[in-house]
Order: C-alpha cells, then sequence, then structure tokens
C-alpha cells in the first residue's frame, strides 16, 4: 500500500473511492430487487473501506471488508433468500402524498446544512484529545498497534459493554427468528 | 500530500443524505436497512476523517465500536423481519399499520 500511495495520487484513490461509494450508494436507492440493492451495497462499502485506507485507518478497512462485505451483507442475502422476496416490489403508489418530494427536500436542506458547515467552521481547534494524551497518528498499518492499545485501556469498557451486546444480540435475533411450537403453523 | 479532508466529509455528507432519502421513501424494511447501513458508513467515513485530521485514534476506536453495534443492530433487525414476515408473509413497512391511532 506504501508503494502504491506513492505511485498513484491520492487524488485518483479518492475519485475511485467516491465513484465506488456514490454508485453503490446509488444503486441501493434505485434497485428494485432486494439482491440487487445489497450488491451495490457492497460496491459502496469497498468504496468506504478504500477511503479508510487512504486516510491508513488499514485495521479498520479489514474489518470492514470482513465484518460489513463478508458477515452484514451475507447475512442480508441470507434473509432475502430465506424469505423469497428477491422478487421486484410491486408497490407503486405513494401511500403518503408527497413523501418523495418531502424526503428530497429534506434531505436536501440536511447535506447543504452539513456541507455549509464544514465549508465555515473551523473544527481544527489545534487541542489535542485527553484520551490519547495527543499523540499524533502513526501513517500506514502502524496505527493498528496503536487503535489496540486504546480500545484495550482507553476505552476497555466499551469494549466489554460491546461483548455483552453482541451476546445480547446474537441471543434475542435467534429468539426472534426462531418458529414457535405452539402456535399454528399454518401461516408459515 | 493527502487530499484535504473537506473532500472526504463532502463525500460522507452526500453517502449520508443518500441513504437518509433512501430509508425515508423505499417501503422494504430490507432496503431501509440496507439505507441504514449507508447512513452508518458515512458516518463512519467521518469519524475516520477526523481521526486523520486531528490525529486521534480515538475516531478509529469509535468506529471500530460503530461497526460492533451494527452488526448487532442488523442481527436484531432482520431478526424481526423474518418474525413479521412469518405473520404478514411482507417486508413492506406499509403494511404494518394496525398499530395507528
Amino acid at each position: 500500500m506504501l508503494a502504491l500511495s506513492y505511485a498513484v495520487p491520492s487524488i485518483l484513490i479518492f475519485i475511485t473511492a467516491a465513484l465506488l461509494t456514490l454508485v453503490g450508494a446509488f444503486g441501493v436507492l434505485v434497485m428494485k430487487n432486494p439482491v440487487h440493492s445489497a450488491l451495490s451495497l457492497i460496491m459502496t462499502l469497498f468504496g468506504v473501506a478504500v477511503a479508510f485506507i487512504a486516510q491508513s485507518a488499514d485495521f479498520l478497512a479489514a474489518v470492514q471488508i470482513i465484518v460489513y462485505a463478508g458477515a452484514i451483507v451475507v447475512l442480508f442475502l441470507f434473509v432475502i433468500m430465506f424469505l423469497g422476496v428477491d422478487r421486484n416490489d410491486t408497490v407503486r403508489v405513494d401511500p403518503l402524498v408527497g413523501q418523495r418530494v418531502f424526503a428530497g427536500a429534506g434531505v436536501v436542506i440536511t447535506v447543504g446544512g452539513l456541507i455549509a458547515l464544514m465549508a465555515r467552521a473551523h473544527w481544527v481547534t489545534g487541542a489535542m484529545s485527553v484520551s490519547t494524551g495527543g499523540v499524533a497518528l502513526a501513517p500506514g498499518s502502524g496505527n493498528v498497534q496503536q487503535l489496540g492499545t486504546a480500545v484495550f485501556t482507553t476505552y476497555i469498557f466499551a469494549f466489554e459493554a460491546t461483548a455483552a451486546l453482541l451476546i445480547i444480540a446474537v441471543v434475542g435475533a435467534v429468539l426472534l427468528a426462531r418458529r414457535e411450537r405452539t402456535s399454528d403453523e399454518s401461516e408459515s | 500530500m493527502n487530499v484535504p479532508a473537506a473532500w472526504y466529509l463532502i463525500l460522507a455528507a452526500i453517502l449520508f443524505g443518500v441513504g437518509a432519502f433512501g430509508l425515508l421513501t423505499r417501503r422494504s424494511a430490507l432496503i431501509m436497512f440496507m439505507c441504514l447501513e449507508l447512513m452508518l458508513n458515512a458516518v463512519n467515513l467521518t469519524f475516520v476523517t477526523f481521526a486523520r485530521t486531528l490525529s486521534d485514534i480515538g475516531g478509529q476506536a469509535t468506529v471500530f465500536f460503530v461497526m460492533v453495534v451494527a452488526a448487532a443492530e442488523v442481527t436484531v433487525g432482520l431478526g424481526i423481519v423474518v418474525a413479521i414476515f412469518r405473520r404478514r408473509t411482507s417486508t413492506s413497512v406499509d403494511e404494518l399499520s394496525e398499530m395507528k391511532g
């Protein structure tokens, strides 16, 4: 990656990431078939992973591919095919009048506000965070060690809480998706 | 020299907007979850960009936790979708309207 970043200008990497991300995002938005939407989501996730690598978050890029593209999208595809909803959406009428218009207006206002905030605000105050004591981010894959140190020292309580959360989520998903023995089986 | 951080932030803002629009307009619960993932990824991208800009590993650690929470959320959410599909044979959120007042 280091040799590549010397050879390829970072502007090209950014353009690649932006194209992958936005094309995939619009694919999720406009595809009628849920399977196609899930595949477009993979494209977006790869684009975001490229953006992560370009910003020296190598470990997060790997986790992005493994967890998101590898696990979450496969879970989506599994549920889509398990339920058999990979047919086209037949609902074409808007149940709420003007929903798309209002949603579009709200999104444009939100994104415009965000971009205007970025253009005008001075968020870089120069102050270092208290959590890491202002240790500069090591470039490249060297910050895996930094990330591990931060997760296992500063954020150890959050780390343990996420461990408990994952266990609870797995148990909850099994309970929710379990077929009940006592109820009638005619509906399913 | 790297690309300015504002470009990544604008990309994240647009990605967030696309996800929000999809969440508001699509009818299928599965597609809505995917749009939710788009919004979470946009926020993750913002965190990573600020982690680079401010030279703070805390942003990347936060992204790590956001990913874990997103995985848990998708697991439970898809479990709920499966449970609803058992009863209604549909994943359209418009048909879940019997509780409206």
